[in-house]
């Protein structure tokens, strides 16, 4: 094996190529394309529209990234561009501070789309006994500080350790719950509807968020952190092959996940509303919130597609009672909602904060 | 007591020591052979069911009239095809009259199954008139009862796949109208969220333009590092700076590569994200320092005498270089970058940072499309809701073990051709 001296000159004209491309493909930097990016909770559902949308108009498929709500709306706000997503999904509406933030960036005109509801649901193995869970129960089992038990306005470390400690009437049964860390926009809505939910049933509690409302905040969302809330990642499959295997385990999850796995793992009903497609839909079963995603008006006319994109997407063939995207778990709008939105979305007005 | 007699009391503790040592080192290796037989089986279990894929046998008869009366290219395209469907599921079952009962039987059906007979019309418009016999693509659901992993012994409320959809399917057995078939579509197409469509080739084609940058970038440039450094560089502070540092990036985080390709070549040479070209950067990035290291070492493995020998008879150092040591030690730098691709080829972590963790249904067709790669893939279909999606999964973890399988096996036969011995 002989190496010839021209191997130098040969790697030099590769990297000078390899630059000249890098630099060229830069300059034509131009999409046709739509990049999507944002929440994970909305993803099952946008990539369904995505990949319907790539197949039946002469368009390219979307791309979609699962950056999180929050990673999405920082890649959104960052500027109009070919280098900036066009769409992103979110699990929760836009803050005042990012809708400030893409105004500054020159993100000026944004289309709000509300997409419909997605259920939070507590479940364990279908083997085991279905609870019935009240949100103070929630709260009590799960929450970092309590009420003190014995009365009066003093908050102790969390001292259950069985559901039975919590309420006499559920089952002695040790509380082990799985569910999604910090970091989930999943973990917040949780905390934001079943904690402070039964956070604030205690008048003195509830009476605090208007004095002091960052202790109120803490108090009510602060998840236990002793082990009987244990953090198991993002992956809802996990945590119902976990529930699968440990009957006496609760996990918090997404309610496409119940819907899928239904013959292996069941809902606890909260405030005796069990977590049905119809009690989420008409807003009885408490644990549940509202998706979004949001369009860029300045790209639509530069990325082929955006208006074709938010018109499929709001079809009834799509979000409707009997679209796909029921199948897949969404739970719609309704109708008069649903008839707003796609208004809006196909006179591509703006929304204002 | 004698010398003989003191041996001879510690000979018994020796061999137990010995036979202790042993044990250990056999029980460490039956430990992780028992892990890995773990691994494959459970893998193999899980995704070999996803070789085969179940297809629906229908008589479909579009009549002209479904093409606005005159069969154009343009009616072709624009036709619907889910009607003639939907009308062929009817005349197999016309006892099926209830709507809810209708909804049930169209679902048997994937929802890829128009684009497919379109397809399949567009390029033979010849079968307008005529009843053909076409085997689409079956529901996930009926895939996986027909693959008995629907548990029929629970409860009907407690079940996605109904009683009634049961039925349905049985006298689609009876009928001879479902079949177990190869499943091409895993293999030709690329990513989808029904799991029946869902296809590998997508993230094999991501991958494998991402490798090719990657081989293309950090090879060249690795060896060339290694080169200078190992016979050229002097040793001085700023060289051991240097070498220091190497090792250092060789133990770093993946993802602080990824942060590195956002930084660079997105945000400041304002490259598009998600396409492999980046990816395959960002993985030479990450697999550099491995290839200068075992580059060094193998150039070090040289012995002096063949330097010397080429020196004495009037080589210049760059001749002895690149006539004599290199091919020498190019064996054990291709073991070297070989490792290093390999390792690249398993990493989602960088690839996370540019975009290219994401739903991508077009295959890439170059470095600059959209694309994604087959860990990725596994990552993504294993945090699918859909119970179908499980033996995809392990099917395509069996693909990645297969590939680095291959990849390994070259690295061996690499080895045991170029190998020299002195």
């Amino acid at each position: 094996m002989k190496i010839p001296t021209s191997i130098y000159r040969n790697t030099v004209l590769m990297l000078a190529t390899g630059l000249a491309l890098v630099i060229g493909i830069a300059a034509h930097a131009s999409r046709d394309y739509i990049q999507i990016v944002g929440s994970s909770t909305v993803y099952p559902f946008a990539t369904v529209v995505a990949e319907n949308f790539g197949k039946t108009t002469e368009f390219g498929t979307p791309i979609i990234e699962s950056t999180g709500s929050g990673g999405g709306m920082k890649l959104f706000c960052a500027g109009v561009g070919a280098e900036h997503p066009d769409i992103t999904n979110a699990s929760r509406r836009i803050k005042a501070s990012e809708f400030e933030k893409c105004q500054a960036n020159g993100v000026t005109d944004i289309i709000e789309v509300k997409v419909g509801y997605d259920g939070i649901v507590l479940g364990n193995s279908s083997e085991a006994e279905p609870f019935n869970l009240s949100r103070r129960d929630i709260f009590l089992a799960l929450a970092k500080e309590i009420p003190d038990p014995a009365g009066g306005e003093k908050l102790i470390e969390n001292p259950h350790v069985t559901w039975q400690d919590v309420n006499r009437e559920l089952p002695s049964i040790k509380i082990e719950v799985l569910g999604p860390p910090p970091t989930s926009g999943t973990r917040d809505a949780f905390s934001e509807l079943a904690l402070e939910g039964g956070c604030k049933t205690f008048k003195w509690i509830k009476s605090m968020k208007k004095t002091d409302k960052t202790a109120y905040k803490k108090l009510c969302h602060t998840i236990r952190e002793d082990g009987l809330y244990i953090e198991a990642g993002e992956n809802d499959n996990l945590i119902v092959q976990k529930l699968r295997e440990n009957p006496h385990a609760m996990g918090i999850f997404g309610f496409s996940f119940l819907d899928q796995n239904s013959d292996v793992i069941q809902g606890a009903a909260i405030d005796g509303v069990e977590p049905e497609f119809e009690t989420i839909a008409d807003g009885s079963y408490p644990v549940s919130r509202p998706i979004y995603f949001y369009a860029k008006k300045a790209h639509v006319g530069m990325t082929p597609g955006i208006r074709e994109y938010l018109d499929a997407f709001t079809d009834e063939a799509a979000w409707g009672d009997e679209g796909y995207l029921a199948d897949k778990g969404l739970i719609p709008m309704p109708a008069a909602e649903r008839m707003k939105f796609r208004t809006d979305a196909q006179n591509l007005n703006p929304m204002s904060m | 007591m004698s010398q003989v007699e003191i041996i001879q009391r510690g000979i018994r503790r020796r061999y137990v020591v010995e036979g202790m040592f042993r044990a250990c080192g056999l029980s460490a290796l039956i430990c992780g052979v028992v892990f890995l037989a773990f691994l494959l089986i459970t893998t193999f279990v899980k995704g070999y069911t996803a070789l085969q894929q179940t297809y629906i046998g229908l008589d479909i008869t579009p009549m002209e009239e479904d093409f606005d009366g005159a069969v154009t290219e343009e009616t072709l395209r624009r036709a619907d095809y889910g009607a003639l469907i939907k009308r062929s599921l009817r005349e197999a079952f016309p006892d099926v009259t209830r709507r809810k009962e209708k909804k049930t039987l169209y679902r048997l059906v994937s929802s890829g199954a128009q684009h497919e007979l379109r397809q399949k019309l567009v390029q033979n418009p010849g079968l307008v008139g005529q009843t053909t016999t076409f085997w689409v693509l079956a529901d996930d659901e009926v895939d996986m009862y027909m693959k008995g992993n629907v548990n029929v012994s629970i409860p009907e409320k407690k079940r996605r796949f109904k009683d009634h959809a049961i039925e349905l399917t049985k006298r689609l057995v009876q009928q001879d109208r479902i079949q177990l078939r190869f499943n091409t579509p895993f293999f030709s197409r690329g990513d989808s969220r029904e799991p029946e469509q869902a296809g590998i080739k997508g993230a094999a084609m991501g991958s494998l333009f991402a490798i090719l940058v990657t081989m293309l970038l950090s090879f060249p440039v690795g060896i060339a590092a290694a080169i200078y450094l190992q016979e050229f560089a002097k040793t001085n502070r700023f060289t051991d700076f240097i070498e220091v540092n190497i090792n250092n990036l060789a133990a770093v985080p993946s993802i602080i590569f990824g942060l590195l390709g956002l930084a660079i070549f997105i945000n400041l040479f304002g490259l598009p994200r998600s396409i492999p070209l980046v990816g395959g950067m960002v993985l030479a990035l990450m697999t550099l320092p491995t290839i200068i290291i075992s580059s060094r070492a193998a150039l070090a493995a040289v012995p002096p005498s063949i330097r010397e020998a080429a020196l004495g008879i009037g080589a210049s150092p760059v001749q002895t270089v690149l006539h004599h040591v290199l091919p020498l030690a190019m064996p054990g730098m291709m073991t070297g970058a070989i490792i290093g691709l390999a390792q690249a080829m398993g990493e989602t972590a960088p690839l996370l940072m540019i975009g290219m963790v994401a739903f991508i249904v077009d295959i890439p067709g170059s470095p600059l499309d959209p694309g994604t790669a087959l860990p990725v893939q596994i990552y993504l279909w294993a945090d699918s809701p859909e119970r179908a999606f499980v033996e995809r999964t392990s099917a395509a973890i069996i693909i990645l073990l297969l590939f680095l399988s291959l990849v390994n096996g070259l690295i061996v036969v690499l080895r045991k051709k170029f190998e020299k011995r002195w």
